[in-house]
C-alpha cells in the first residue's frame, strides 16, 4: 500500500520537499542544541518550559481531537464519517508523534529517556504520559492502517481490529487527561491547579483537532479532488462549534473565580496574559496582544462557523476553522504554559522570548508532523479512489 | 419462616463485617492524612494522632533571621561557601543562573504574607532561602526517573546521573528552588574564564542538561560534619541545624522556645526549614 504514496503530482512533490527544507534547517538547529544545551533555547530558571512543552500539550489535543470522529462512525455507525474518519485517525498518529520529538526536544539529557522506563515511577504522571501516548499511538496505527488496508484489498477489516477501535476512544479522553494532570496536580502554580484544566483540555482538544482536519479536508477537496461530503461538515461544525463554545466557557470560569474570590495568586497569571502584571516599575504584557486576538479570533470564528453551514460556503468555512484554530493554539499552545510560569513562585516577573535556533526546531517538528500526515494522507486518496470507483 | 431467618442472619452477619471493617479500612486509608496533617511532620503533634512512635531521623533547620540582618554579611559568606564546596558554577546572569542557597528579600520568600502596613526593615532583612527538605516534597512526586527522591534521614536529594532534563520538579517545586544545568558547567566563557571558579575535586560537578539544588550537605553529614552553611553561621548562632526527631537535639529546644514561620504552609509540603523573623 506504501507505494501509493511514491506516485504524485508535481505540487505533491514541491510540498513534500518543502517540508524536508525546512526539517533539514529544523535538524540542523537541534544539533546546535544539542551541543550547546538547553541554554541556547529562550527559556530560564524562571520560566523551566518554552514553546517545545507548550506544543507537546497543544498538539496532545489535536490527536485526542480525532475521538470526535471515531467515535459517531465506529459506536454511533454514523455512515457520513465514513471517508473522514481515517483521516482523523492518521492525524492522530502525526499528532503524537509530534508530540513525542517536542518531549525529546525538551530533555536536557535525551540520550538518557528510556530511564522513564528503566525506572519506572508511578507517581510521576510524566510516566503516566508516556505510556499513553504511547499507547495511542500505536492504537491509532493499528486501526487506521488496518481498516485502510483491508480497504485497499477490498475486503472487510479483521474482526479483531475492533476492540482496538473501541478502545482508543476511552484512550483519546486519557491522553490528554493526564496531559492536564502533568499541570493541574501541581502545587503552588496557581493558574494551572483548577480542577476544570482537564475538560478545558478536552474541550479545546475536540475544536482544535476537528477544525484542523475540516481545514485540511476543504484543501483536500481542491488539490486532490477528494470530498468529505456535506453532511459530514456539518457535523463537524456541530461539533467544533458547540467544543470552542465549551472552552470558552470555562475560560470564563476560570476567570469568574479569580476576580471574584480576588485571591492574588489567582489573578496574577490572568493579569499576565490579558492585562499585563506590574512588577516593579515595569508592567510585562508580552503575551497580552496574543491572548486577546485569541479571544477576538475565538468568537468570530464561532460566529462565522455557524454562518458557513446556513450558507453552505466553503470558503467562510475554512476561515471560521482556521480562526479558531488559530485561537486556541494562542489559547493552549502559548499562554497555557508560558502564563503558568508567570509569576514565578518567588512572584518576580520574567517574561520569555524564544530563540531562533528554538523557533527552527519547532517548525521542523511542525514539518516533520505535516510530512507523516501528508505521506499517510496520500495512501487515504489513493487507496478510496480505487476503492469506491 | 426458615428463609427469613437465614436472610436476617446474612444481613446481620454482612453488617457486623462492614461494622466492624469499615472503620479499620477507613482508617487505614486515612493513616497516612492523620500523620500529614499533625502539623509540620513535628513528632510531638504526629504522637497526638495515635500513629506509631517516629523511628529515624529528620534533619531540620531553624534560620534566625535576626542574627543575619545583626551580621551584615553572613548571609553573603554562607552562600559563597556552599556554593565553592558544591562547584556551584557562576554563569553571570540571571536566565543560566544556578544557586543552591542565596539571600532574598522577605516579599519574595515569603510572598503569601502580604500586609498593607508592613514593617520598614522587613524587607532589608537579607532572608536565606534554599530548599525547604520537604516531608511531602512535589518534586519527588512529578519525578519521572527518581531522580529525584527522599532519603530516610528527610533529605530531598539528588542522582545527576539519572536526571534526563525534564524539568518537571522545578515546575512542582512551589519554592523556587532547583536550578537546571542550561550549558555546560565544567565550561568556560568567552574569556576563557571557567564558570567554576575554584574546583572544589572532593565534591563532583555536574554535567549540562541536569537539574541541581541544595543536598542539606548529604556529602558533609556522612562524615559527621554539619552542613557548610551551618558552619559559617554557627559562631552568630543564625543557623540551627538537627534531628526533628530527636527531643533533645538543639533544633527541638529552639523550635520549643520560639516563634516560627514557615513557607507556604498551605501547600501541605511539611517544609524542614523554620524562620525565626
Amino acid at each position: 500500500m506504501i507505494e501509493k504514496a511514491l506516485k504524485g503530482n508535481k505540487g505533491y512533490w514541491a510540498w513534500l520537499m518543502f517540508l524536508l527544507a525546512i526539517m533539514g534547517v529544523g535538524g540542523m538547529c537541534y544539533a546546535q542544541q544539542f551541543n550547546y544545551g538547553l541554554g541556547i533555547t529562550g527559556m530560564s530558571r524562571d520560566v523551566t518550559w518554552g514553546l517545545y512543552i507548550s506544543q507537546f500539550t497543544f498538539l496532545v489535543g489535536v490527536a485526542a481531537g480525532g475521538l470526535m470522529l471515531v467515535l459517531p462512525y465506529y459506536v454511533h455507525n454514523y455512515k457520513a464519517f465514513g471517508r473522514i474518519t481515517i483521516l482523523g485517525e492518521f492525524m492522530a498518529i502525526a499528532a503524537v508523534a509530534m508530540c513525542l520529538m517536542f518531549i525529546i526536544a525538551d530533555l536536557g539529557q535525551p540520550m538518557r529517556a528510556m530511564n522513564v522506563m528503566l525506572h519506572p515511577t508511578p507517581n510521576s504522571m510524566l510516566f503516566w504520559d508516556m505510556i499513553v501516548l504511547n499507547g495511542y499511538l500505536f492504537l491509532n496505527i493499528i486501526c487506521g492502517w488496518q481498516v485502510l488496508h483491508a480497504e485497499y484489498k477490498g475486503i472487510k477489516y479483521p474482526k479483531w481490529v475492533k476492540p482496538f477501535i473501541y478502545l482508543s476512544i476511552p484512550w483519546a479522553i486519557s491522553i490528554h487527561t493526564v496531559t492536564a494532570f502533568l499541570y493541574c496536580g501541581l502545587p503552588g502554580r496557581h493558574f494551572w491547579l483548577t480542577a476544570v484544566l482537564a475538560p478545558r483540555f478536552l474541550a479545546s482538544a475536540f475544536a482544535a483537532g476537528p477544525a484542523l482536519l475540516m481545514v485540511i479536508a476543504l484543501i483536500m477537496k481542491k488539490v486532490a479532488n477528494f470530498d468529505v461530503g456535506q453532511e459530514a461538515k456539518d457535523k463537524l461544525v456541530t461539533i467544533i462549534g458547540y467544543a470552542a463554545l465549551v472552552n470558552f466557557f470555562l475560560l470564563g470560569c476560570e476567570v469568574f473565580v479569580g476576580y471574584y474570590s480576588n485571591i492574588p495568586g489567582h489573578m496574577h497569571t490572568l493579569d499576565y496574559l490579558f492585562f499585563g502584571l506590574g512588577h516593579g516599575d515595569h508592567v510585562f504584557n508580552n503575551l497580552v496582544p496574543f491572548m486577546r486576538a485569541s479571544v477576538v479570533m475565538g468568537v468570530i470564528g464561532i460566529i462565522t462557523l455557524f454562518l458557513s453551514r446556513v450558507k453552505k460556503c466553503d470558503g467562510m468555512l475554512a476561515i471560521a476553522c482556521i480562526l479558531i484554530f488559530i485561537s486556541l493554539w494562542i489559547d493552549k499552545g502559548l499562554g497555557l504554559v508560558l502564563g503558568g510560569f508567570v509569576p514565578t513562585p518567588l512572584e518576580y516577573v520574567v517574561e520569555y522570548v524564544p530563540s531562533a535556533v528554538e523557533l527552527g526546531i519547532t517548525a521542523a517538528v511542525w514539518a516533520t508532523g505535516f510530512f507523516i500526515l501528508t505521506i499517510l494522507y496520500k495512501l487515504v486518496v489513493s487507496v478510496k479512489r480505487v476503492s469506491e470507483s | 419462616m426458615d428463609s427469613k431467618r437465614r436472610n436476617f442472619l446474612k444481613i446481620a452477619g454482612l453488617s457486623a463485617i462492614a461494622g466492624i471493617g469499615a472503620p479499620s479500612a477507613f482508617n487505614m486509608l486515612l493513616k497516612g492524612e492523620a500523620l500529614a496533617s499533625g502539623g509540620h511532620g513535628a513528632p510531638a503533634a504526629q504522637g497526638e494522632h495515635g500513629a506509631a512512635a517516629v523511628t529515624g531521623k529528620r534533619y531540620g533547620m531553624v534560620i534566625d533571621v535576626k542574627k543575619f540582618a545583626d551580621n551584615p554579611g553572613l548571609a553573603e559568606q554562607c552562600v559563597k561557601t556552599c556554593h565553592s564546596i558544591h562547584n556551584v558554577p557562576d554563569f553571570g546572569n540571571r536566565k543560566d543562573e544556578i544557586k543552591w542557597v542565596w539571600a532574598e528579600k522577605f516579599q519574595h520568600t515569603f510572598p503569601e504574607h502580604s500586609q498593607y502596613k508592613k514593617n520598614d526593615g522587613l524587607n532589608e532583612l537579607p532572608i536565606l532561602t534554599l530548599c525547604n527538605h520537604c516531608d511531602k516534597p512535589p518534586c519527588v512526586r512529578a519525578c519521572p526517573t527518581k531522580a529525584t527522591f527522599k532519603n530516610k534521614d528527610g533529605i530531598v536529594a539528588m542522582d545527576y546521573h539519572r536526571c534526563i532534563g525534564c524539568r518537571f520538579c522545578m515546575a512542582a517545586c512551589p519554592y523556587g528552588a532547583r536550578s537546571f544545568n542550561w550549558r555546560d558547567p565544567r565550561g568556560k566563557d568567552e574569556n576563557g574564564n571557567p564558570f567554576i571558579k575554584e574546583l572544589n575535586p572532593t565534591f563532583p560537578t555536574r554535567m549540562r542538561g541536569v537539574v541541581e539544588k541544595c543536598n542539606f550537605c548529604v556529602e558533609r553529614l556522612a562524615i559527621g560534619q554539619i552542613p557548610a552553611c551551618v558552619e559559617v553561621a554557627s559562631s552568630a548562632g543564625a543557623l540551627v541545624f538537627g534531628d526533628l526527631n530527636d527531643p533533645n537535639s538543639e533544633v527541638s529546644e529552639k523550635l520549643r522556645s520560639s516563634f516560627t514561620i514557615q513557607r507556604k504552609p498551605a501547600l501541605g509540603t511539611h517544609p524542614s526549614l523554620f524562620y525565626i523573623i
